[in-house]
This record gives C-alpha cells, sequence and structure tokens, in this order.
C-alpha cells in the first residue's frame, strides 16, 4: 500500500478546484442570474489562492508520486497568473452586464482555466503537463466561443479550438518520442537520462515539444490565430487570454527546457533563437499597418513574446530572471491597456478602432494619462517599467554572446515603437470624432490607475521586483 | 492447443469482418461488422490475459462509440451509393499506402532493439500475473499512485460538459416538453370528466 499523498504543495488548487464546484452549483441551482455575484466570489477565490500560494510553495517540494513540483519559480508565476485572471475576470463583469451576455459559467470556466494553468506551472511530468495544458485549453476554447449568436466568436472560437488541438497533437507527439527513448516520463528521471547527451530522436521530439509550447505563446511561426482569436474573442475574454495562459505557458516551458532538457541546450537554443527573432519582426512590423486595437495588441503580444524568448535564449539564471521581470511587467501593461479598451464605448456600443480613441486627452484626460504610461512603457521608453523589462532580457542575451540577437530586438523595439507612439499621437492630437461614453465603469477606472501606478512604481522602485524574479529563477536552477 | 485454435478463430473472424465493414454495401451492416471485429478483438484481449482491456472495449466501443455510428448512419439522409462511387478509382492509391505501411510495420520489426536493461526495468514495475489481476492491479495504480491525474482528468471531462452545455443549451419557447412532477400530481378530479351518455344519443 502506498503512502497517502502530501496535499499542502498543492493546497491552492485544491481549494480552488473545490470552489470553483461550489460556485457552479450554486449557479445551476440559483433561482436567477448570479453572474456578477458568482464572479465577485471567483475573484474572491483567486486572492485567497494567491495568500495560499506561497504559504504551500515555501520550499522545494514534490507530491503525488513526483507528479507535482512546487518551488520558489512556480510561486512567482502562479502569482502572476492568479492576479491576471483576477484582474480579467474583475474587468469582465461590467462588459457582460452591458452586452447581456451574462452566463454563470463565464466565472466558473475562467477559474478552471486558472486551476489548469496552474496545474500546467507545477508539472514534474508529462503526463501531469498535458492534463494541466489540457484543462486549460478546454476552458479557453469554450470561453472564446461563448458568446454563441456573435459569428465572429463562434470562428474564433472554432480556429482555436483546431489550432489548438493541432498543438497537443504535437505535444503528445514529442512526448512519447522522448518517452519512446529515455523510458520515463518524469522531468527528474528525463534531467538524469540526458545528462550525457540524448540521441537525435529525442532532439526531434524537444522540437516537437517546442513547437507545441511556441503555438501556446503564440511566437512566429505558430502564431497565425493570435490576431483572429483576439478579434474576434469577446473583448474580456482576449483581455484574458493576453495575459495568464501566455504567463502559464512560458512558466512551463523555461521549466522543461531549464530542467529536463537543460543538457540539450545547444539543440533548444538555436531554435528559440529562431522563433524569438521571427516574433519580434512580426510583432513589430505586422502591427504598423493595424486599424483594430484588438489585432494591435494581438501583434504587439507576439513582438513581447519574442523579446521574452530572447532571455530564454540565454539559458542561465540571468536570463530566466529576465524573462521573469519581463512577463511581471508585461502583464500590468496587458491588463492597464485592456481596461482602456474595455471602457471604449460610444452610445453604448463597444469601440474596437485605434481611431475611435482620438481627441482622447480632451474627453477624459484621465483616461488618455493611463493609456500614455502603458503605451510608453511598452515602447520601453526609459524610465518606465517596459524599459527596464526590456533592458534585463537584452543584457542577460548580450553576456552569453547573443549580440546578433539583441541588436535585432533593439532594432524591432524601435520600430514598434511606432505603433505605441501612434496611438498617443491619436490621443492626444487628433480631433475628437465620436466622443466615447462617460462613466463606462468606475471599476475600469480604478484597476487602470492601480495598474498604471504599479508600473510608476516599478520604474522607480524596481528593485523588490528584480530581486524576488531573482529568487524565483536562483529556485528553478538550484533543483 | 485449443489456444490456438481459439486464437484463430477470433483473428479471422476479425480480420474478414474488417474487410467486411469497408466492403459491406449498406452502412449499417458495415457498423454491425465494426461491432463484430471488436468482439473478436476483446476475444483476442481476453486469450492474452489482458482482460480488463476486453472488458474496456466491449464497454466504450461496442456500448458507445459503435452504437453512436449506428445512430448517425442510421439519422443522416446520405446517399452512400453516390458516396461509394469511385471506390475502385482510389483502390490502387490506398492499396499502395497500405503496401508502404506494411513494409515500414516490417521494417520497424526487423529493426527494433531494445536496451539491456529494459526487460529488466519492466519486470520490476509488474507484479506477477499469478499474484494480481490486471484489472487489481490498474486500480491500484490509478487511485493511489496516479491520483493526481485521475483527478485532473476528472476535471477535464467536468470542463468539456460545461462547454457542451454552455454552447447549445438554450432556451425555447413554445417546446412540450414532459414534466413528470406534472404528470404525477394529476388527481382523478381533474383529468377524467364523468358524462353520463344517453343511450343512443352519443356526446
Amino acid at each position: 500500500m502506498s503512502e497517502f499523498p502530501n496535499l499542502v504543495p498543492a493546497l491552492p488548487e485544491l481549494f480552488m478546484a473545490g470552489s470553483a464546484l461550489v460556485l457552479l452549483l450554486v449557479g445551476v441551482f440559483a433561482k436567477k442570474d448570479l453572474t456578477a455575484g458568482l464572479s465577485a466570489l471567483a475573484v474572491f477565490v483567486m486572492i485567497v489562492a494567491c495568500a495560499l500560494v506561497p504559504a504551500a510553495g515555501a520550499a522545494h517540494a514534490v507530491t503525488f508520486s513526483g507528479l507535482f513540483v512546487v518551488d520558489g519559480f512556480t510561486v512567482f508565476t502562479k502569482l502572476l497568473v492568479l492576479v491576471a485572471a483576477a484582474f480579467a475576470l474583475a474587468m469582465s463583469v461590467n462588459w457582460l452586464h452591458k452586452e447581456r451576455a451574462e452566463r454563470f459559467e463565464y466565472p466558473v470556466l475562467v477559474l478552471f482555466a486558472t486551476i489548469g494553468m496552474m496545474m500546467m506551472i507545477s508539472a514534474n511530468n508529462m503526463i501531469s503537463l498535458y492534463l494541466g495544458l489540457e484543462l486549460q485549453s478546454l476552458s479557453l476554447y469554450v470561453l472564446a466561443a461563448f458568446q454563441r449568436d456573435n459569428a465572429k466568436a463562434s470562428e474564433a472560437g472554432l480556429k482555436y479550438f483546431i489550432l489548438g488541438s493541432l498543438a497537443s497533437g504535437m505535444l503528445l507527439y514529442g512526448a512519447s518520442l522522448v518517452y519512446g527513448f529515455a523510458g520515463s516520463i518524469g522531468f527528474d528521471d528525463l534531467a538524469h537520462a540526458f545528462a550525457h547527451g540524448a540521441p537525435i530522436g529525442v532532439v526531434v521530439g524537444v522540437v516537437f515539444i517546442l513547437t507545441a509550447m511556441a503555438f501556446k505563446i503564440s511566437a512566429v511561426p505558430f502564431h497565425m490565430w493570435t490576431p483572429d482569436v483576439y478579434e474576434g474573442a469577446p473583448t474580456p475574454v482576449t483581455s484574458f487570454f493576453a495575459v495568464a495562459p501566455k504567463v502559464a505557458a512560458f512558466s512551463l516551458l523555461v521549466r522543461l527546457l531549464i530542467g529536463p532538457f537543460g543538457e540539450l541546450v545547444q539543440q533548444w537554443q538555436q531554435v528559440v533563437i529562431f522563433i524569438s527573432i521571427a516574433s519580434m519582426l512580426i510583432g513589430a512590423f505586422a502591427a504598423i499597418n493595424q486599424k483594430n486595437i484588438k489585432r494591435l495588441m494581438a501583434y504587439s503580444s507576439i513582438g513581447h513574446v519574442g523579446y521574452a524568448l530572447m532571455g530564454l535564449a540565454a539559458g542561465d539564471e540571468a536570463g530566466i530572471r529576465g524573462v521573469l521581470i519581463y512577463l511581471s511587467i508585461y502583464l500590468f501593461m496587458n491588463v492597464g491597456t485592456f481596461a482602456v479598451i474595455l471602457s471604449m464605448r460610444h452610445k453604448g456600443r463597444a469601440m474596437e478602432n485605434i481611431s475611435d480613441l482620438a481627441g482622447l486627452s480632451k474627453t477624459h484626460p484621465a483616461m488618455a494619462l493611463w493609456m500614455m504610461v502603458f503605451m510608453f512603457s511598452m515602447a520601453g521608453v526609459p524610465p518606465l517599467a517596459g524599459f527596464w523589462g526590456k533592458f534585463y532580457v537584452f543584457m542577460a542575451a548580450i553576456d552569453k554572446g547573443l549580440i546578433t540577437l539583441a541588436i535585432i530586438g533593439v532594432l524591432t523595439s524601435v520600430v514598434g515603437a511606432f505603433y505605441y507612439l501612434r496611438i498617443i499621437k491619436v490621443m492626444y492630437f487628433d480631433e475628437t470624432v465620436e466622443v466615447l461614453d462617460r462613466g463606462v465603469g468606475a471599476g475600469l477606472g480604478v484597476i487602470m490607475a492601480v495598474n498604471a501606478l504599479l508600473i510608476l512604481a516599478f520604474s522607480f522602485v524596481p528593485m523588490p521586483l528584480i530581486s524576488s524574479a531573482g529568487a524565483a529563477a536562483a529556485a528553478l536552477f538550484r533543483g | 492447443m485449443i489456444q490456438a485454435l481459439v486464437f484463430y478463430l477470433f483473428a479471422a473472424i476479425a480480420v474478414a469482418s474488417g474487410v467486411m465493414v469497408i466492403s459491406a454495401r449498406n452502412p449499417v451492416h458495415a457498423v454491425l461488422f465494426l461491432i463484430l471485429a471488436f468482439f473478436n478483438a476483446a476475444g483476442l484481449f481476453l486469450l492474452n490475459g489482458a482482460e480488463f482491456l476486453a472488458m474496456v472495449l466491449v464497454v466504450v466501443y461496442v456500448g458507445a462509440v459503435a452504437v453512436l455510428f449506428l445512430f448517425v448512419v442510421m439519422l443522416l439522409d446520405i446517399n452512400y451509393l453516390k458516396l461509394r462511387e469511385g471506390f475502385l478509382q482510389y483502390l490502387p492509391t490506398g492499396g499502395l499506402i497500405g503496401l508502404i505501411l506494411l513494409v515500414e510495420l516490417v521494417m520497424v520489426y526487423g529493426g527494433w532493439t531494445l536496451s539491456p536493461e529494459a526487460p529488466l526495468s519492466a519486470a520490476t514495475r509488474i507484479p506477477a500475473a499469478s499474484a494480481m489481476s490486471n484489472t487489481d492491479a490498474l486500480g491500484r495504480l490509478i487511485y493511489t499512485h496516479y491520483i493526481y491525474l485521475f483527478q485532473a482528468s476528472g476535471l477535464i471531462l467536468l470542463v468539456a460538459m460545461i462547454g457542451a452545455i454552455l454552447l447549445t443549451l438554450r432556451k425555447r419557447e413554445g417546446v412540450r416538453k414532459q414534466s413528470i412532477y406534472r404528470q404525477n400530481s394529476r388527481t382523478k378530479a381533474s383529468s377524467v370528466e364523468i358524462r353520463k351518455v344517453q343511450s343512443g344519443g352519443g356526446i
């Protein structure tokens, strides 16, 4: 008989899963629609989980027969995922109400997706990786398509589903190749098996797994679903897609490449460098011509993924620290920008074009000011936080001798600055065409302000973030 | 001796019904032959001592998948004769692909090498067949070693169910639904009316 597994490391996930089931039951049996109330409760559940995560992952621990791992790295990325998901859920309540799209399953599915992401982050085995990934993806497919009457949303959901299943298939194929050559699927066993190099079949398997993960973080050349899905999906769902799943998939990619495949760095580094360069280029150039701000954000996120991959390409502790800093700053910039997009309404209708922001500085000075902070930060204008994010990944790449990569990164961020600055120009120097509605939601204004202030805080007091990201990266390398 | 006989019986029927699945003119017959093939495959598993796999094959494939096929075939109004036109036309290409696959399989079998420690490491994880039936062994693994994965799969299936309901269920007006409660709470007074009928008069 085996022992009862130690449940403490998985406490946040267990708590969230239990709460999700309770919320589901309440929603099913309630007589009237409780979407707003359940969303508030789900946000509360995530906040409680935020408190549980550091307690559960205080020290490196493995449980469930080695399938589940927690350490400083998982704590850091799980907190990012929880914060991103909580913000996205908090922002959607108002929108769902205005669009008359309230379904009580929405907060429940967001909770399940978040549990899936946390399982991905804590995966210590190919099967737990796959199951976490599927739990996350399945919830996201449904969320993308949940507005059934909207043809674009249905198209987005279907597209995301088909390409996502393709990616899952590639992941499974790669994992089966790796299993065939190593005889094991546990990350610790794999690291042990590949300690002295690996046969060519394993490299093929690793490339397949990398491809699947590139799909999930929407890195070029596996990015083609991103603009369509971002544009078609309901805006609050897009704001969820843009951050939390990427952080989770990134964390998983980092753990895979540093942990079990850490000795194959020669092999995977060239792939990561290639997708990093391609993502930065496409992110910079394809975004220039976009009229729709959600599509623009899609290309912008592809570009940001490219920069973050640069830190991974370095493959050392400084590089991973850079990735974590980049992802944290990316989170707050994106949440803030989506709060602005969600506030764009004209006579009650949601607006999505960049030109709709014209003259925002005169009609909504506060919103324009916050948006300016986000855009300057995304462009990487010093001394704002976005600059520091780029600075640390560039430094890590240069220290590793990846000079070409860093130069391309700097050049593409100059190109990228064009379309971020264009938004500021539209807001501050163009004539107002249609006045956006006022008082779309006090909550959104608060979220914008909080995120902008957090970015300003990072810009001038960067040390707390840098040291905690450093500790998280160190925890990954120690294990 | 008897084992070999039964093996060839099951194998021959399985192959024959497999051929019938693709050559039967009537699609319903094809699905029925598919079910027969599943049953024979289950028999082959039983012969190899994999009784759990055999039962799962019957329950899942015959009980659920094949019956679902049957429903689809019967419910959809597809002209199968038209669909089967050009079947012979594709035969050479299909046959060629099948041949290549066969050659590949033979090559894989020919080039098969196991690392020397593989049988050893496999043996340490498998209890002796006489000590434990494989249903028992699987159950022990799933509910102890792999409990986390088992529960995670449960969550995934729950999400799939929520998703299916969320994407398809809608409230429609004017649908005559059966209400068991209303049926059961009908009384004689509310549903039966007794009239006096005059003879020869009618109502």
